[in-house]
C-alpha cells in the first residue's frame, strides 16, 4: 500500500489541476472571484455581521434573499455558456477558418458538450428552482400571515446544500478539469464508466444530488409551513395564487425529486461499486434509466413554473386593479396542471420503442395537459378585460410571457403528437420549445416577482426607466434567438451540434441566434445596472408605505423592508384579496404580545460543508475523506437534533420598542406610487454618475481606506 | 378535557403536529425512493446472466424469521411509545430496549445472508439480477441501521434526561419510521423472497 493511493485516492494526481485557459478562467471566475466577494463583504462589513447575521440565518426572509444572491450569480455563469455555445455555433460551419488550432468554431467537439450540460443544469438546478425558493421563501409566509416556516433549521439546511451543489459543479474547472460531456440528463449508457471514464459525469451526479436532497428538505418545509401555519381565517380557497401555485409545485417536488435522488444513486453505484442497473453489459437497462430520469425530469419543469404561474396571477391582478377573472378557476388550472404533469413523462422518448398504444396514451395526455395551462392564461387575459392598466414594469414582463409562452405552449402541443414528434426528436425545434417555456415562463416569472417584490426586499422599489429597457432588450433577444430556433429544427438541424456542412445554408441563421443572444446579454447588463441605479437613489424610491403598487395580499400589510417577526399582530383573514378589504376597514389597535423565535444556527452550514466533502470523496474516490465526512454529518445531525435550547422569546415590550423605533425611522421621502417614474435615473445618468463617483474617488485617494 | 392550554402548551402542541405531519410527508418521499428500487428489481431480476436465480439462491425460512423479527419489533415499539406517553420512564424503555434487540438481530441476519451471498460469489457486481436486489435489501437494511442509530441515541438522552416532551416528540417519530420500514419489509419479502418461489 502506498500512502499517495491512500490519501488521495485511485483518480487525483497533479493533472487535475487547472492548466487550460477554460479552467483557469473558470477557477478564478466563478470559485476565487465569489470567495474573494464574500471576504471583501466581511473585511468591509465585519465577520459577526456576515456569519452570524446572515450564513446562520433562520429567516426565511434572509435565506431568500440568500438563494436569489446565488442564483443571480449562477445565471452569469449559465448565460456565459449559452453565448459560448451561440458563438461555437455561429462559427461552427465548415467553410470557416480554424481558430485557435480547432477545425470548427473554437471549441473541441468534447469541450462544446461539456458547456451544453453544465449550462443546462446550472439553469435549471441552480439559476431557475434556487430564484424559485428564494421567492417562495420571502414571500409565502408573509402572504400566509405566518412569522416564519414549519422547521426554521430545515430552511437553513436546505439553502446550504444547494449551495454546496453550486460549489461542486463549478469545482471541475479547479480540480479535474472536466464536466459531463453527456447533456444536461447523462443519459444511459453514455454516463457509464464505459463511455464517460473520467470525473465530469461524477461532478455531475453529486452536484445535482446534494442540491436536489436540499430541495426535497425544503419542499416539505413549505408543504407543511402552507397547510399547518396559514393566519386565522385564511381558508385554502382564500390563500393567495402564488401561495397557491408555490403548494402545487413543492407538491410536485415532493413527489418526483425522491425518484431522481434514487436514481442518481444507482448512478453512482454503477460507476463506483460496479453495479448493472443502466449499462449495456452485465443485465442492466439503459431503457430504465430514460424512464426514471424523464418521471422526474417533466414535472420539474412544471415545477419551476407553477411558482412563475402564481407570480403572474398576482401580478395582473394588482396591476389592472381589479380581482383575478376567476379565481377558483385558476386554482383548479393549478392544480390541474400539476397532476396530469405526472403522467406525460413518455412523450420524451416517443421514438425508443415504447409501441403505438403507449405512445397514443401518453401523447394524449401531453395535449391534454395544455388545457389546464391555457385556462390560466384566459384567467390572467380576462383579467385585463377592463382593469385600469398600469404599465409598470412587472406588467411588462407578463405581457412579455403571454407572447413567449404561448409559442412554446403552441410548440409544445405540437410535439405531444407521436407522429409529429417522429419528425422533429432531437432536433433545435425541441430545444426552442423548451426555451420558449422555461426563459418566456420561468425566468421571465422570476423577473416579475422580483421587480414586483423588490420593496419588500430592499425598503424601496427598482428603477421603472432602466427595467424598461432591459425587458425591451430582453424580448427582442428572445425572439432572435429562439425563433431561428424553431426554423433551424424544422430545416433539420439536431441539438448539441458543435459544426454542420456549409451546404446546409444553416449558419445565417444561426449568426441571428448569436445577435440575439448577444441582446439578451445587454438585457441582462441592464438588469445589473437597474438593481445599481436603484440602491444609488434608493432613498428617493423608498418605500414608506410598505405598499407601493396598491396591493391586495398580505405581504403589502408589513412594514418595507420586512421587520425580523413579519407581523407584530398575526392577522385574522375573512376574505381572498384580505388586505384589500383591510384596507378598505381601518383596522382596531390590538395589544402586542410575546413572540417565539427560533435561534440562528451553524448546523445547516456544517452539514453541508460536509456534504460536499463526502461528494468530492465520492468523486474522486477517495475513500477516507467520504467515510470521514458521512461520520461528521451523523454526528452533526444528533448534536443538533438533542439541542433542545433552539427558540427564544421575543418579549412584547421589546416588540413594542422595536415598532416604536422602526415609525420614528420612516424615512420621509414621497410613497412610490406617487412619485414619478419618468424621474427615475436613465442609464446615461447612471453612467455619469458612476464616471463621477469614480472621479470623486481618485481624486479623495479613498480607495486608501481599505 | 376542555380545560384551555397556555400559550406555550398551545405552541408546544402545534410543534408537535407541524413535525409528526412534515415526518409524514418525508416518509411519503421514502417510499418513492424505495419504489425506484422496486422498480429496477422488477425489471432487472430475470438479468441473471447465467448465475443464480432468485428461486436458487434465497431461503425463505430465514426471511421469514427476519419477517416475524420485525413484526414483532414493531409490537413491541408499539406498547413502549404507549409507555412512553404514559410517563412510564423505566417500562419504556424496557419495551424499546427489547425492540432494540430485534431490530439488531434482524439486521444481524441480514448481514449474514449477505456474507454467505458473497462468499459463494454473488456479488452486486455479478448481474443486474443481484445489483437490484442487493441495493434494494441493502437500503432498507441501511434505513434500519439509521433507525437503530436513532433509536439508541434518544434511549441514551432518555436515561440522561428523562422523558422531556421533546424527546417523547423524537419517539414518536422513530415509531413512524420503524412501522414504515415494517411496511416496506413486507413489500420486500412479498416480491423478492415469496415472488422466487412463483
Amino acid at each position: 500500500m502506498n500512502w499517495e493511493h491512500i490519501i488521495l485516492g485511485n483518480r487525483l494526481n497533479m493533472d487535475a489541476l487547472p492548466h487550460e485557459w477554460f479552467t483557469i478562467g473558470g477557477t478564478f471566475g466563478f470559485i476565487l472571484l465569489p470567495i474573494a466577494a464574500v471576504l471583501l463583504l466581511g473585511k468591509i462589513k465585519g465577520w459577526k455581521w456576515l456569519w452570524g447575521e446572515w450564513f446562520t440565518s433562520v429567516d426565511p426572509k434572509r435565506i431568500g434573499i440568500m438563494y436569489m444572491i446565488v442564483a443571480g450569480f449562477m445565471l452569469l455563469r449559465g448565460g456565459l455558456d449559452a453565448l459560448m455555445l451561440w458563438l461555437q455555433q455561429a462559427l461552427g460551419s465548415s467553410n470557416m477558418p480554424g481558430f485557435l488550432g480547432v477545425q470548427h468554431g473554437y471549441l473541441s467537439a468534447d469541450h462544446f458538450q461539456q458547456i451544453v450540460t453544465a449550462h443546462g443544469n446550472i439553469m435549471v438546478f441552480f439559476v431557475a428552482m434556487a430564484f424559485i425558493f428564494g421567492l417562495v421563501n420571502f414571500i409565502v409566509p408573509l402572504q400566509i400571515g405566518a412569522r416564519d416556516l414549519a422547521f426554521p433549521f430545515l430552511n437553513t439546511l436546505g439553502f446550504w446544500l444547494y449551495v454546496a451543489g453550486v460549489l461542486m459543479v463549478n469545482m471541475f474547472f479547479a480540480v479535474g478539469g472536466q464536466y459531463a460531456a453527456t447533456g444536461w440528463l447523462a443519459i444511459a449508457p453514455l454516463q457509464g464508466k464505459m463511455f464517460s471514464p473520467g470525473v465530469g459525469v461524477d461532478y455531475w451526479i453529486w452536484s445535482l444530488q446534494i442540491s436536489g436532497v436540499g430541495t426535497t428538505i425544503a419542499a416539505i418545509n413549505f408543504i407543511v409551513t402552507i397547510i399547518k401555519m396559514r393566519a386565522p381565517g385564511m381558508s385554502m380557497w382564500k390563500l393567495p395564487l402564488f401561495t397557491w401555485g408555490s403548494l402545487c409545485s413543492m407538491c410536485m417536488a415532493v413527489a418526483v425529486f425522491p425518484l431522481l435522488t434514487a436514481t442518481l444513486f444507482l448512478s453512482f453505484f454503477d460507476r463506483y461499486l460496479g453495479t448493472h442497473f443502466f449499462t449495456i453489459a452485465g443485465g442492466g437497462d439503459p431503457m430504465l434509466y430514460t424512464s426514471m430520469i424523464w418521471m422526474w425530469g417533466h414535472p420539474e419543469v412544471y415545477i419551476l413554473v407553477l411558482p412563475a404561474f402564481g407570480v403572474f396571477g398576482e401580478v395582473v391582478s394588482v396591476f389592472s386593479r381589479k380581482p383575478i377573472a376567476s379565481y377558483v378557476t385558476a386554482v383548479l388550472g393549478m392544480i390541474g396542471v400539476s397532476s396530469l404533469a405526472l403522467s406525460v413523462w413518455v412523450h420524451h422518448f416517443f421514438t425508443m420503442g415504447s409501441g403505438a398504444d403507449v405512445n397514443a396514451f401518453f401523447g394524449l395526455m401531453s395535449m391534454v395537459i395544455a388545457i389546464p395551462t391555457a385556462v390560466l392564461m384566459y384567467v390572467w387575459i380576462a383579467t385585463l378585460y377592463k382593469g385600469r392598466i398600469r404599465f409598470s414594469v412587472p406588467m411588462l414582463w407578463f405581457l412579455g410571457f403571454v407572447w413567449t409562452f404561448t409559442i412554446g405552449g403552441v410548440s409544445g402541443v405540437m410535439l405531444g403528437i407521436p407522429p409529429v414528434d417522429f419528425q422533429l426528436h432531437n432536433s433545435l425545434f425541441l430545444v426552442a420549445h423548451f426555451h420558449s417555456n422555461v426563459v418566456g415562463g420561468v425566468l421571465f416569472g422570476i423577473f416579475c416577482g422580483i421587480n414586483y417584490w423588490f420593496p419588500k426586499f430592499a425598503g424601496f422599489r427598482l428603477n421603472e426607466r432602466i427595467g424598461r429597457n432591459a425587458f425591451w432588450f430582453w424580448i427582442v433577444g428572445f425572439s432572435l434567438s429562439f425563433i431561428p430556433m424553431y426554423i433551424l429544427g424544422l430545416m433539420g438541424a439536431t441539438r448539441r451540434l458543435d459544426h454542420y456542412d456549409a451546404s446546409t445554408g444553416w449558419q445565417p441563421l444561426y449568426v441571428v441566434m448569436l445577435i440575439g443572444g448577444l441582446t439578451i446579454a445587454i438585457g441582462v447588463a441592464l438588469q445589473l445596472a437597474q438593481i445599481l441605479a436603484s440602491v444609488i437613489e434608493r432613498k428617493r424610491l423608498a418605500d414608506t408605505t410598505g405598499d407601493p403598487w396598491d396591493g391586495r395580499t398580505l405581504e403589502w400589510s408589513t412594514a418595507s423592508p420586512v421587520p425580523e417577526y413579519n407581523f407584530t399582530h398575526i392577522p385574522t383573514v375573512s376574505t381572498r384579496d384580505a388586505f384589500w378589504e383591510m384596507k378598505k376597514k381601518a383596522l382596531a389597535k390590538q395589544k402586542f404580545e410575546d413572540i417565539h423565535a427560533v435561534k440562528n444556527t451553524s448546523a445547516g452550514v456544517w452539514i453541508s460543508a460536509f456534504a460536499f466533502l463526502a461528494g468530492f470523496g465520492f468523486v474522486w474516490e477517495i475513500t477516507w475523506l467520504w467515510v470521514v465526512s458521512l461520520a461528521a454529518i451523523v454526528i452533526s445531525i444528533v448534536m443538533k437534533a438533542f439541542n433542545e435550547d433552539s427558540e427564544y422569546v421575543i418579549p412584547a415590550a421589546d416588540v413594542k420598542k422595536m415598532e416604536a423605533e422602526r415609525l420614528a425611522h420612516k424615512p420621509k421621502a414621497p410613497t412610490a406610487a406617487e412619485a414619478d417614474s419618468a424621474e427615475d435615473m436613465s442609464v446615461w445618468e447612471l453612467v455619469k454618475w458612476l464616471m463621477a463617483y469614480a472621479m470623486e474617488v481618485v481624486r479623495t485617494k479613498r480607495w486608501r481606506k481599505l | 378535557m376542555a380545560e384551555a392550554l397556555t400559550p406555550h402548551q398551545a405552541h408546544e402542541e402545534a410543534a408537535n403536529e407541524r413535525a409528526t405531519f412534515g415526518f409524514w410527508v418525508y416518509l411519503m418521499t421514502d417510499l418513492l425512493m424505495f419504489s425506484i428500487l422496486f422498480a429496477a428489481y422488477s425489471v432487472l431480476h430475470g438479468n441473471t446472466l447465467g448465475g443464480a436465480s432468485p428461486r436458487q439462491l434465497f431461503s425463505q425460512p430465514v426471511a421469514l424469521t427476519e419477517t416475524l423479527i420485525l413484526l414483532t419489533s414493531s409490537f413491541t415499539n408499539g406498547i413502549g411509545m404507549y409507555r412512553a406517553r404514559e410517563g412510564k420512564k423505566n417500562q419504556m424503555l424496557v419495551w424499546f430496549g427489547i425492540t432494540f434487540l430485534l431490530g439488531l438481530s434482524f439486521l444481524g441476519l441480514e448481514i449474514r445472508e449477505f456474507t454467505k451471498f458473497f462468499h459463494e460469489g454473488h456479488t452486486l457486481t455479478s448481474s443486474g439480477f443481484l445489483s437490484s436486489f442487493f441495493v434494494l435489501v441493502g437500503t432498507h437494511g441501511l434505513h434500519i441501521t439509521s433507525g437503530l442509530l436513532w433509536m439508541g441515541t434518544t434511549l441514551g438522552f432518555v436515561m440522561a434526561r428523562g422523558l422531556t416532551p421533546g424527546l417523547v416528540r423524537k419517539l414518536s417519530l422513530l415509531s413512524l419510521f420503524w412501522h414504515f420500514l415494517d411496511i416496506v419489509w413486507i413489500f420486500i419479502f412479498t416480491i423478492v423472497y415469496l415472488q422466487a418461489l412463483v
